[in-house]
């Protein structure tokens, strides 16, 4: 069972799960995230699209938003018909200028060793929206889940 | 970070044995790797067929090395499997590096 959140928000619904901040944790819980529903049930291209945007959004929250402080993330995934819908929260510091980054790509000939996150989550989501609400940042999205043929 | 490195003539081939270089990984990744590459050789080539997920962070601790490399030897790389081949897609960055399909294919024509 996942942790209690540290900070008691109100939630509408059950925390889906919680992952300590910090890079290895983050490899963890998205591992053990993968091999539940719902992405478990994702096919196997989508999956790989789950993972590639969720580990760059929790990478984004341990280093720049909880920035090697102590706290956690919390995540909510649902899947319907129109996809999987992802809400990430956490307790850190809030995003500069109060918005998600524009994620504009590097150039590949000036053989940029960072600054892909961004556009690597961007371009792999749809309805990408940042809220701060209090003391939370809030970062909504959906992924692609193609119907499983019924 | 497990990497395994064995002489092809004066190819060296590095195989990352860690099923992915991500942000818990990348800093030693760079660092064995440094370590690995200071052997004299021609090419260089990193074969990732053990290697399931890069997230940005590996993409660029693969670059660091490319840039280690230069000017005298390039980086190449073999074998990536689909999410790793997505990110160099996506991003573009497979356009800078020499991707062989196969290690034999690599070792048989120069990048």
């Amino acid at each position: 069972m996942p942790d209690e959140p540290r900070n008691l928000a109100i939630l509408d619904e059950d925390v889906q799960f919680v992952i300590t901040s910090g890079a290895d944790a983050v490899r963890q819980g998205l591992n053990r995230a993968l091999g539940v529903p719902p992405l478990s049930l994702l096919s196997r291209e989508d999956r790989s699209t789950a993972e590639i945007v969720l580990a760059e959004v929790f990478n984004n929250i341990v280093e720049h938003a909880y920035a090697g402080r102590d706290g956690s993330i919390r995540v909510w995934l649902s899947l319907d018909d129109c996809g999987l819908t992802c809400r990430i929260e956490d307790e850190g510091r809030p995003m500069p200028g109060g918005q998600a980054p524009a994620g504009r790509p590097p150039e590949p000939q000036d053989l940029p060793e960072g600054g892909f996150g961004w556009h690597l989550i961007r371009s792999l989501s749809t309805g990408l929206s940042y809220q701060r609400v209090g003391a939370v940042n809030r970062l909504c999205f959906s992924l692609p889940a193609e119907r499983s043929g019924a | 970070m497990q990497l395994k490195s064995a002489m092809n003539g004066s190819t060296l081939v590095i195989r990352v044995a860690d099923d992915r270089i991500d942000a818990a990984g990348a800093i030693q990744f760079k660092e064995r790797m440094r370590d690995l590459i200071q052997v004299p050789c021609d090419r260089v080539i990193l074969d990732l067929s053990n290697v399931h997920f890069l997230d940005s962070s590996g993409l660029g601790a693969v670059v660091a090395v490319m840039k280690l490399l230069a000017p005298d030897r390039k980086l190449e790389l073999a074998c990536l499997t689909p999410t790793v081949e997505k990110v160099f897609r996506l991003t573009r960055m497979d356009s800078i590096f020499t991707i062989h399909p196969a290690l034999a294919e690599g070792l048989r024509n120069a990048g």
